[in-house]
């Protein structure tokens, strides 16, 4: 299959294939270029200049909110790594169970449940419960979110590698638990990692459901940059979103280079 | 086979801690949507008359119930201002979506027609920007689409036109936006469903005849359609409920349906019609979401 598609690649192929790529990275591009503006005026450009990023580190409100929403994405990834990775191995090696499709229709509901939904319903449920508002009501919120996130990542990941492996881990006697541990946990750790960094990013990307379950006084990122969009484009605004971008940036090279390394060691493993 | 049965019982001890975390916090929370729904509008903290007092017995509960009202559902009806949200929501969907289907698809195939080597390239390209924050990407567009933004430039400079277009607060801002935002999410399936197609196949119907238009018609496309179904549901749902885009990008004049519900919550403060306005919501897109639970479930769980 693999030597038929190197020759088929026509001209209308590859234009489409630009055109794609141009049309989703060069608006990004254009913003971060921007960001170095040293003009006032967001469209003149005046030259390279870092004033912009001098000028945000002063900005406290929007550093406690960064603080704020990366504080939010650690923790609720986390949680959502476990139960997320919980989920997925429930449903890929859980076979039948009483009640598997409400938990898978629960799993899968909220990858595209429109987010005021969400976030006005667990909203509602603090209200309810009269739980102050605030850093751990966003993290419940997230982690309820990304966990779904996780469990599909995870769960594909399961649903490709081979069985045996745990198979002969256990009719050898080794409990089900320590199979998972050091068999199973092993092979799919990639996907658990990215996984976490999905949610993480997801966490800090996301402005709707913060909105809903914030309390006063306790902004997100997402919060503040939004109120800040509202009246117009800023060159302080550029600046904090090109940081945003290089962080995630980061965040997606060492993903891939983690993902690498355990691909390497796992085959140079395999033959021991 | 005796090892998979031994693993299916601790498997199902592991669903235990996410079904209680699901069931806890996105089911039951859809449970005080429909009771607040019901209930009537208070100038209070927080701001509807309290719930069902379930504490203070049989009584108590029956007078509260009976003070249920199907009052903010009647309101959805007779406004006009809601039924033209829902409907135009519906419709930027359905628009949004098909825009992105016919982007898409040339692009994903071309992405299944690289070679080999470079197909995970292409889709790491695609899925990155979908990890760059959702908010980031549309103010980009509101950078290149303002007055004197790059687009009213560059088309001034190429003598496209003479005046500078207003684009922001245009529905043709909202719609670059959305597809823009969207794209990966129609992309990948189609992609997905396309690289497993054996490009033999083309070559057997050229072989015997077949225009490549109708190859690419009696071929490609039915192959494709598990994607073009996933990649449907994955960007039509979400739309729907959309509140972001439209906010920042299209005219305040016409409303989406997410608008709505965010303007009676934040603005408003009645809860209330903000949460019937999200027992309906869901009501129109049960059917999209018990589709793609079932692709997804043949997706995932074929194994």
């Amino acid at each position: 299959m693999a030597s038929h598609s190197v020759s088929r690649l026509s001209p209308f192929n590859v234009v489409s294939l630009a055109l794609g790529l141009a049309f989703l990275y060069l608006p990004i591009a254009i913003l971060m270029i921007y960001s170095f503006n040293a003009s006032r005026l967001v469209n003149v450009w005046g030259g390279w200049s870092t004033r912009w990023y001098v000028e945000l580190m002063n900005d406290q409100a929007m550093l406690a909110a960064a603080w704020m929403s990366l504080r939010v994405a650690a923790v609720s990834a986390t949680a959502a790594t476990i139960l997320g990775t919980l989920a997925a191995l429930a449903l890929s090696r859980g076979e039948r169970f009483r009640g598997r499709t409400l938990f898978s229709g629960m799993l899968y509901a909220p990858l595209v449940m429109p987010e005021v939904i969400t976030g006005l319903s667990l909203l509602l449920l603090f209200v309810a419960v009269q739980t102050e508002r605030g850093f751990w009501t966003v993290t419940i919120a997230h982690t309820t979110l990304t966990m779904c996130f996780v469990a599909v990542v995870v769960q594909s990941r399961l649903g490709a590698i081979d069985r045996s492996l745990e198979e002969a881990a256990m009719d050898l006697g080794c409990p089900p638990a320590r199979a998972f541990l050091y068999v199973t946990l092993p092979i799919i750790l990639p996907a658990v990692i990215a996984g976490w960094l999905l949610a993480f990013t997801l966490s800090l990307d996301d402005l709707v459901i913060a909105s809903f379950t914030t309390g006063p006084g306790s902004s997100t990122l997402p919060i503040r940059i939004y109120s800040e969009v509202r009246l117009g484009v800023k060159p302080q605004i550029n600046a904090i979103c090109t940081l945003i971008v290089a962080a995630i940036a980061v965040v997606i090279v060492a993903a891939s280079l983690i993902a690498k390394m355990s691909s390497v060691r796992g085959e140079s493993a395999a033959p021991l | 086979m005796m090892a998979r049965r031994l693993f299916a019982r601790p498997a199902r001890i592991a669903a235990i801690a996410p079904y209680l975390w699901m069931a806890l916090f996105f089911l039951l929370p859809f449970a005080f949507v429909v009771k607040i729904s019901l209930s009537q509008t208070a100038i209070a903290q927080p701001p509807y008359v309290p719930l069902i007092p379930l504490t203070e017995g049989w009584a108590a509960t029956r007078a509260a119930l009976a003070q249920l009202s199907l009052d903010n559902f009647r309101l959805l009806i007779s406004d006009n201002l809601y039924v033209l949200s829902y409907l135009r929501s519906l419709t930027v969907a359905a628009v949004a979506t098909a825009i992105m289907l016919l982007i898409g698809y040339p692009i994903a195939y071309g992405m299944s027609r690289l070679p080999a080597r470079w197909q995970p390239v292409a889709m790491v390209l695609v899925i990155v920007p979908f990890w760059t924050s959702f908010l980031i990407r549309i103010y980009a567009w509101i950078n290149i689409l303002q007055h004197d933004g790059l687009l009213n430039k560059t088309l001034m400079a190429l003598r496209i036109v003479r005046e500078p277009v207003t684009w922001l607060s245009t529905d043709t801002a909202m719609y670059i936006g959305i597809v823009y935002s969207y794209l990966p999410f129609m992309i990948l399936p189609l992609y997905a469903s396309l690289a497993k197609m054996d490009h033999a196949l083309l070559e057997a119907a050229a072989d015997l005849g077949c225009s490549r238009l109708k190859a690419f018609w009696l071929i490609t496309v039915p192959i494709s359609l598990p994607g073009i179904g996933a990649g449907i549901l994955l960007c039509f749902i979400p739309i729907v409920g959309e509140f972001v885009i439209p906010d920042l990008l299209a005219g305040s004049d016409r409303m989406m349906i997410g608008q709505t519900l965010w303007l009676e919550f934040f603005t408003n403060k009645d809860w209330p019609v903000a949460s019937a306005t999200a027992v309906v919501l869901l009501a129109v897109l049960l059917i999209p979401l018990l589709v793609y639970q079932r692709l997804q479930q043949r997706q995932l769980g074929a194994d």
